[in-house]
């Protein structure tokens, strides 16, 4: 058995095994366990971009409101199914993330960090503004029979198909080129490689999966409001939680994913004025104690045992 | 060699940074299968004229023509596709990867693409060609100067380019390096292919180049063969400094 | 005029916001996203001293400066030195820098939450007053004048004291600034206690006439770093132009077009200038 035809047949495996969860519980756990599939979804394509090319992206807030938001104006202001409204509103983040990378993929790290940032901060504003002053007096409603095992299986398929997604890349010509784009930009020109589409092919993947997660998470919330779906926090969360797990791997955000939403879950309910605290002692963690992340904790162990 | 068709066609190129003219107005052409050295003291706008022609940055002015065909306002990574692949003189690889991998970089983007088993068998070639048959699959950043330099010669050439560019690429080098180092440059010249020498090492202009010019300020000094531009004395003396 | 008066006093205040970062940034090299938290320090110190012990703002300033300076020393040699010593290149030391001020900046809100939740409201100097017919209320003339004062005074420091010349020497260029025996780390870490001492202190100025709370750090941090990024970075008439500019366009679309749009305003000057400007209004393209 070749290995990609058993890391395929793994993959299988753990799609399998995760679909099964609705059946064992349907409460609590399922809640956690589809906030935790959310994010899976999240920082695995976040860090298909982010981890070979060491470009942090605060943008993912962005995409995953649109999804919310045009999930949410479209199904109450337009009578627009939830379908349709998803696949508009992953178009729409598709394009604007498109925009964007070609916008500021020549601008250097730090300005990058700080465009995405900005740049999700105004979406918010603008849009928190054009919803109060001209929209306002309805509120956005998603009303829909979905179930929550309804939405985590919708967001298994999601995370699925990003795990899918960076097998391919990993296999193929872009993935290659991504990795020697992260090494040495210069090189990765001369050696023949259109640095500037790369990256924002990458980076409008990430966009357009940011954006189904969010709409496919609206019909839980059924009350939408910008600034909640818009929330500067989730970028923030998606980064944390896959450099935790380590970047340099396709399975290594799921490692950081699974620890943190059970703790952050537990923080929120048990001292939910911590939750903060806790965030920048999570990035300081990461900083200066598993700078790689638990994949390069675990590589180092196997590494060590091994000599 | 002198009677073979123009391969690069240069005119009249220039390159301002801010105030500083780094190239001003130069031209010259190099043809195919031939050797050019270009020489000339310290800052006179040498490696600026490589990255002009590599697409390192656009050009303020002039022309530059691979077989015909425009480079001025081509991107880098386009140039390199038309057939131009060079090595740097600070030497750039790719440290996270093998060498195997930094050589196949060059294998799967450049002017002629491979991919998968194609491009591995022939950075393999290219590696047993620089030297390099028994560091496959090391770390390149565990490599020594000098081979690090091999990786980037080895990588230039696994595009099958039109034409080479190497800045520099036999400084630093000890003295039996050096000579290891002239003699592949020679065998690389005698399989036919095209290219430019940036070099402060004269043993190496004479042993290897057809034909060179010399710069000074970014200005054309002299051209001809290495015997001939090294004995004039407009050429000594913006090597002395007199000028 | 209301506008340009109250934009002005406005701007006043974003040039010591951006100074602070414009030191970290210029001269040590950190981009500190913590910087807005060092700001909303300054006015909890500010609002706490009034409430608890009615000592006045104007003179707390001048107790939390020492503090805020030893503080941010600290934070350099303990929390950032290691991080320029590990990366191996820019790029890696600016990821490190950012996610570790990113750090800060959430665990300083953490803290400061816990301290005091809610708003940090008190009025001092509140009396209204006017100047060429515009009515501005006390406190901002105040507190514009000490910004004017505290800015004349990093200005004096850095272009007539050795300490202040060797701090400019290591902002453009540090490899030559060590070549004529600065110590660049001594001097690095001094511009980073500097810049965050400025920075508090405009916090103090700041909590006596804008109500702040635990969580608006990261605004000032992102209006800091439109000043630095427009005016250039290690720029301080720079700073200057471009604080006033924000002040003005801030201003002007609160009174014209509607306050919700502030910050959106803002936002947007920042990414028009990242994407035509990066350099600063003022650079010269990056060689
Ligand atoms: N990217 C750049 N930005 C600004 N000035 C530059 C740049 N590159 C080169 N220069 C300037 O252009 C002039 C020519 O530099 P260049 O590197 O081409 O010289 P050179 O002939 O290769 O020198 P050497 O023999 O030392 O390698 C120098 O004055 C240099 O400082
Ligand atoms: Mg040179």
């Amino acid at each position: 058995m070749t290995g990609e035809v058993r890391s395929l047949l793994i993959g299988a495996v753990c799609v399998a095994l995760a679909a099964a969860v609705p059946y064992v519980t349907d409460g609590y756990w399922l809640s956690i366990a589809l906030t935790a599939m959310m994010y899976i979804a999240l920082s695995t394509s976040w860090a298909l971009f982010s981890g070979p090319t060491h470009y942090i992206s605060l943008a993912s807030g962005a995409f995953f409101g649109i999804g919310g938001y045009l999930v949410a104006t479209g199904m109450s202001d337009y009578n627009q199914s939830f379908w349709l409204m998803m696949f508009v509103a992953a178009v729409v983040a598709t394009l604007l993330a498109g925009l964007i990378g070609l916008a500021t993929l020549r601008l250097s790290g730090v300005y990058f960090v700080i465009f995405t940032l900005g740049l999700a901060e105004m979406i918010r504003n603008l849009v928190s503004w054009v919803q109060n002053n001209f929209l306002g007096s309805r509120g956005l409603y998603v009303l829909t029979d979905f179930t929550d095992a309804h939405i985590y299986w919708m967001l298994l398929a999601v995370a699925a198909a990003v795990f899918l997604f960076g097998w391919f890349i990993d296999r193929s010509r872009l993935g290659f080129a991504l990795k020697i784009i992260g090494n040495e930009e210069t090189v990765a020109r001369h050696v023949g490689i259109n640095t500037a589409w790369t990256k924002v092919v990458l980076f409008m993947s990430t966009g357009f999966f940011a954006a189904l997660v969010g709409a496919i998470i609206a019909p839980r919330y059924s009350y939408i409001e910008p600034n909640l779906v818009f929330s500067p926090e989730l970028s923030f969360l998606v980064v944390i939680m896959a450099l935790l797990g380590g970047t340099h791997r396709l399975w290594g955000p799921l490692l950081g994913v699974i620890p943190f939403t059970l703790i952050w879950e537990a923080i929120s309910i048990w001292v939910p004025n911590f939750t903060t605290l806790f965030l920048g002692l999570a990035f300081l963690t990461i900083v200066y104690f598993i700078p790689n992340g638990f994949v390069g904790l675990l590589e180092k162990l196997r590494h060590r045992s091994v000599a | 060699m002198s009677n073979g068709r123009t391969l690069l066609d240069v005119q009249n190129i220039s390159k301002k940074f801010g105030g500083l003219v780094a190239v001003n107005g130069l031209s010259f052409t190099v043809k195919e299968q031939e050797v050019l050295g270009i020489i000339g003291p310290n800052g006179s706008g040498k490696t600026t004229v490589m990255n002009l022609i590599s697409g390192a940055f656009p050009l303020s002015s002039g022309s530059i023509r691979l077989m015909g065909r425009e480079l001025a306002d081509l991107s880098a990574h386009r140039i390199a596709r038309a057939g131009v692949a060079r090595t740097f003189q600070l030497v750039r690889i790719l440290p996270g990867l093998s060498v195997m991998d930094n050589v196949v970089a060059g294998a799967v983007f450049g002017h002629r693409r491979r991919w998968r088993t194609e491009a591995e068998s022939h950075a393999r070639d290219l590696l047993d060609r620089v030297g390099l048959g028994d560091k496959h699959y090391q770390p390149v950043s565990a490599l020594t100067y000098i081979d690090q330099k091999r990786v980037e010669l080895a990588r230039a050439l696994a595009g099958d380019p039109q034409i080479l560019l190497l800045d520099e690429w036999l400084a630093g080098l000890n003295p039996s390096e050096l000579h290891t180092g002239i003699e592949l440059i020679e065998s690389l010249s005698r399989e036919g292919r095209t290219i430019i020498l940036v070099e402060h090492v004269m043993d190496a202009i004479r042993t290897l180049c057809h034909r060179c010019i010399v710069v000074n300020s970014g200005q054309l000094i002299a051209e001809g063969t290495p015997a001939s531009v090294l004995s004039d004395p407009t050429v000594i003396s913006a090597y002395l400094g007199d000028d | 005029m209301d506008i340009l008066i109250s934009g002005l006093l406005l701007g006043g205040t974003y040039v010591l916001i951006a100074m602070g970062l414009n030191l970290q940034y210029g001269v040590a090299r950190i981009m500190n996203l913590a910087n807005g938290e060092m700001i909303v320090l300054g006015a909890l110190a500010g609002f706490w001293l009034y409430m608890t012990a009615t000592i006045s703002p104007l003179l707390t300033i001048f107790l939390i400066a020492p503090i805020a300076f030893a503080g941010n020393w600290l934070v350099y040699r303990l929390l950032l030195v290691p991080l320029v010593r590990r990366a191996g290149n820019q790029g890696q030391l600016e990821v490190d820098s950012i996610l570790a001020t990113f750090g800060m900046s959430f665990v300083l809100v953490g803290i400061m939450v816990s301290l005091h939740g809610e708003y940090f409201t008190y009025s001092f100097l509140a009396s209204p007053l006017s100047i060429l017919g515009t009515t501005v209320a006390l406190n901002r003339l105040v507190a514009f004048g000490f910004a004017v004062v505290i800015g004349l005074i990093l200005y004096l420091w850095l272009n007539h004291s050795r300490a202040g010349m060797a701090v400019r020497a290591v902002s453009v260029d540090p490899a030559s600034a060590r070549l004529v025996g600065i110590d660049v780390g001594k001097v690095s870490a001094l511009a980073f206690a500097v810049g965050g001492m400025v920075s508090a202190m405009a916090g103090v100025l700041i909590s006596t006439f804008i109500t702040l709370d635990a969580s608006v750090g990261v605004i000032f941090t992102m209006k800091a770093l439109i000043i630095v990024i427009m005016g250039g970075v290690g720029d301080i008439r720079g700073a200057i132009v471009a604080a006033v500019i924000l002040g003005m366009v801030e201003t002007a679309v609160a009174t014209l077009i509607d306050p919700g749009l502030t910050l959106a305003a803002a936002y947007l000057i920042f990414l028009l200038v990242l994407l035509f400007k990066p350099q600063g209004l003022f650079g010269r393209a990056p060689v």
